[in-house]
């Protein structure tokens, strides 16, 4: 029984975790890894989310699952706040959401053999037999591509990239409507990502899963998200549809990354000029725009207002005084503006060619 | 590559037929089958396979850090320097680890301690290695905090490791490891859970301390771009074998491996049309316990045929400099 509106809503998520804490003292700052995150996601669709190491993009899955509790803000679940869940509520609702942790390791019981901790997960909602047990473990393991002896093994006996296959065959064993991936793909060879990629694809076809994708590898996120958030220290700061912001960037730090991304070919030399700046601090944010101390656009304007996010006409919405200003919609590309392309410091250096031979 | 000759002539580390088995209650996981390969003294030679494929228990073979009841290398030379390390004390191993051989782990949370600060853990491997006082190795670990990139590290050196953030924690990793300047890093995935733009500094970072020190690098990682971007030479392993070995140069516009081949396929690309479906190689990879009879990658190979199944091809130059282990190389890349 669906309910109209989105599978899942996020409004204004925050979370602060306060520092300096401890015995006898009082917090005196916060981390403020998430602030002000809305979003939505529909059944059978992926939403991926990207961003630059440390921008709550975890600490956003985790409020997801409800693993830590907002500092503000509110998530729905078929128009259902899960803040509000009784216990046996919640039970419910975690059936049908299930998380894929960055860490494989440490979020693997160490005494549990492969097909114990995968089939776990449908233990806690009805009795299986042994047989059958052993069956769904065997069959959820052929699913990411890993032989079904290794059903025996503890999660130590197993390779980076098996451990990481166990927590998304884990993911899957309930069936369930939404999957939060927190780089579920990351320490994976190009095959069996592929692989694995294919499986969630075909997955969601048939089931309508929908995905919340945190990955920072963009050919991955462009091959098969619908949309994308794009956060900085905390922020989202564009949203758009994956072809239209890989076609086209609007927020100079989106612009920044997709031009960053490493790519498979030994002869391409990258010659551009890096931008100085340094790596903001979620602890000490700076004023404005967080990105203005890194940006090459910033403007008086950006050390002192946060960016709202503003809607353009092609349905995203970008969070930057310059290329969204606040007074309507926009539809202007980097290029017809005459704006620079923007680069992150160190980026885009090029990276020692001279080493190699030059191929004419 | 010409401006290198000098160094490159020297053989840093030099193993040769390293072979490592786990001893299960009922079965032997043949992880390694003998696997010989040299780094030169300030080389980067990156590490790719397949998931499973033996590239961390290679790492964990040269420094000895198998686990101690299940895992034995049986067979092989681990020579650095010229010096056998398999021959070495447990004493004079712990002197080498961390000091002229660092190494970067795949997992960061099981090789950080959860219950002391990450500013501590730096510190003490400052300290061991190079006898300053715990002040100025606290002071260091800042720096090298602030080395990897990690804002406001006057703070983040009291952090715990849970309160970072994945590749946070990445980064202490590779802070830890660079602090004593090591004469060969061995990083285990080093930037897998960073994202492009920190990682484009991370890898700089590494660049930078290889030029600076003569630092060399055995680079694992399953991400090709890394590899053409910072590496000389390419190590492409399947099944607890080396089946390929190139300049990187070579191996991307030339593989001669039917599996090297497939692997290069399988990179999502712009070109191809999103939602599709990726090309995956079919099948799995064999189960390490039955011995091996042929070429390995033979059941899942286009190319395959019956020699493949009954005779295993050796690792052998088809061109000078590149090799492979394939009965029918030559035929492939004329191809
Ligand atoms: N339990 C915690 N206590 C204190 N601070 C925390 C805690 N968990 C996360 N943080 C902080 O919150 C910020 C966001 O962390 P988060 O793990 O969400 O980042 P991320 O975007 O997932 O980064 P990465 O790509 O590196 O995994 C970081 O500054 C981190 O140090
Ligand atoms: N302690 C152990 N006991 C038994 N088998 C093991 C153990 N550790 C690793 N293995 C097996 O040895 C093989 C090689 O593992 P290794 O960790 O070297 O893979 P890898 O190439 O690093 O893969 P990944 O890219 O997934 O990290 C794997 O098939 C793995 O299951
Ligand atoms: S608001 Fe200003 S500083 Fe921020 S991204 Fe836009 S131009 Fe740059
Ligand atoms: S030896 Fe035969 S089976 Fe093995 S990779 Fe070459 S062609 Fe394929
Ligand atoms: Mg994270
Ligand atoms: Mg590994």
């Amino acid at each position: 029984m669906r309910m109209s509106g989105p599978l899942l809503k996020v409004e204004d998520l925050t979370k602060h975790y306060p520092i300096g804490a401890g015995f006898l003292r009082k917090p005196f700052s916060a981390v403020r890894a998430v602030e002000d995150v809305s979003f939505s996601v529909e059944a059978g669709e992926t939403l991926c989310i990207v961003g630059e190491s440390g921008c709550g993009k975890s600490t956003v899955a985790r409020l997801l699952m409800r693993l830590v509790d907002p500092t503000g803000g509110r998530v729905l679940i078929d128009g259902t706040d899960i803040a509000g869940l009784k216990k046996h509520e919640l039970r419910a609702y975690r059936r049908r959401m299930q998380m894929v942790f960055q860490d494989p390791y440490s979020s693997l019981n160490p005494r549990l053999t492969a097909g114990q901790i995968i089939t776990e997960p449908v233990e806690n909602y009805e009795r299986l037999s042994r047989k059958q047990r052993e069956a769904l473990a065997a069959d959820l393991l052929h699913k990411v591509g890993m032989s079904p002896e290794m059903m025996h093994r503890l999660p130590s006996e197993l390779s980076g990239g098996q451990r990481q296959r166990l927590g998304i065959a884990r993911a899957l064993a309930l069936k369930p409507s939404i999957i939060i991936a927190d780089e579920a793909v990351s320490a994976l060879d190009v095959s069996v990502q592929a692989q694995i990629l294919n499986l969630l694809m075909d997955l969601q076809q048939q089931l309508g899963i929908a995905f919340v994708f945190i990955s920072h590898d963009l050919g991955v996120v462009e091959h098969l998200g619908h949309r994308v958030a794009v956060m900085y220290l905390g922020r989202i700061v564009e949203l758009a549809t994956c072809e239209a912001l890989f076609a086209q960037p609007v927020h100079p730090y989106t612009e920044a990354l997709i031009a960053s991304a490493p790519v498979p070919d030994p002869t391409r030399v990258r010659l551009e000029a890096p931008v100085a700046g340094e790596v903001p601090s979620p602890i000490n944010p700076p004023d404005g725009c967080a990105f203005h101390p890194r940006c090459p656009l910033a403007v008086e304007r950006c050390r002192i207002e946060v960016p709202p996010l503003v809607p353009m006409t092609d349905g995203r919405v970008v969070a930057c005084h310059v290329r969204a200003p606040a007074s309507g919609l926009q539809a202007q590309s980097a290029a017809e503006r005459d704006c620079p392309t923007v680069r992150l410091a160190g980026a885009n250096e090029s990276i020692r060619k001279s080493e190699k031979p030059n191929i004419t | 590559m010409q401006m290198h000759n000098t160094i490159r002539d020297e053989v840093l580390l030099d193993v040769r037929s390293l072979e490592t088995h786990f001893y299960g209650e009922e079965s032997v996981t043949h992880a390694l089958g003998g696997i010989s390969f040299q780094i030169m003294k300030g080389e980067t030679v990156g590490v790719v396979g397949e998931s499973g494929c033996g590239k961390s228990v290679t790492a964990l073979s040269i420094l000895r850090l198998l686990p101690k009841l299940t895992a034995r290398t049986v067979g092989g030379e681990v020579r650095f320097h010229g010096q056998d390390l398999l021959k070495l004390s447990e004493q004079e191993m712990r002197k080498i680890r961390g000091g002229k051989i660092a190494m970067i782990f795949q997992d960061p949370m099981t090789s950080l301690n959860p219950v002391y600060t990450v500013g501590h853990q730096i510190a003490e491997a400052i300290q061991i290695h190079t006898g300053v006082s715990r002040s100025s190795a606290l002071t260091e670990a800042e720096e090298m905090l602030r080395f990897v990139r990690i804002a406001d590290p006057e703070r983040r050196v009291s952090n715990y490791p849970y309160e970072m953030s994945g590749g946070m924690r990445q980064r202490v990793m590779i802070a830890m490891a660079l602090a004593c300047s090591p004469e060969l890093l061995i990083a285990d995935e080093p930037t897998t859970a960073l994202d492009v733009t920190i990682q484009a500094q991370i890898l700089r970072l590494i660049v930078d301390l290889k030029e600076r020190t003569g630092t060399a690098v055995m680079f694992i990682t399953h991400d090709l771009g890394v590899v053409a971007e910072t590496c000389q030479r390419v190590i492409v392993m399947y099944a607890g074998r080396i089946v390929e070995q190139a300049s990187v140069m070579d191996l991307f516009a030339r593989p001669m491996h039917p599996y090297t081949q497939a692997l290069m396929h399988s990179v999502p690309d712009r070109r191809r049309g999103r939602q599709s479906r990726l090309p995956e190689i079919p099948g799995i990879v064999p189960n390490l316990r039955d011995p091996i009879i042929g070429c390995s990658f033979a059941p899942r190979c286009p190319f395959a045929i019956d020699i493949c199944r009954e005779k295993t091809p050796v690792l052998r130059d088809i061109e000078s400099g590149h090799a492979a282990a394939c009965w029918r190389s030559e035929e492939i890349v004329c191809a």
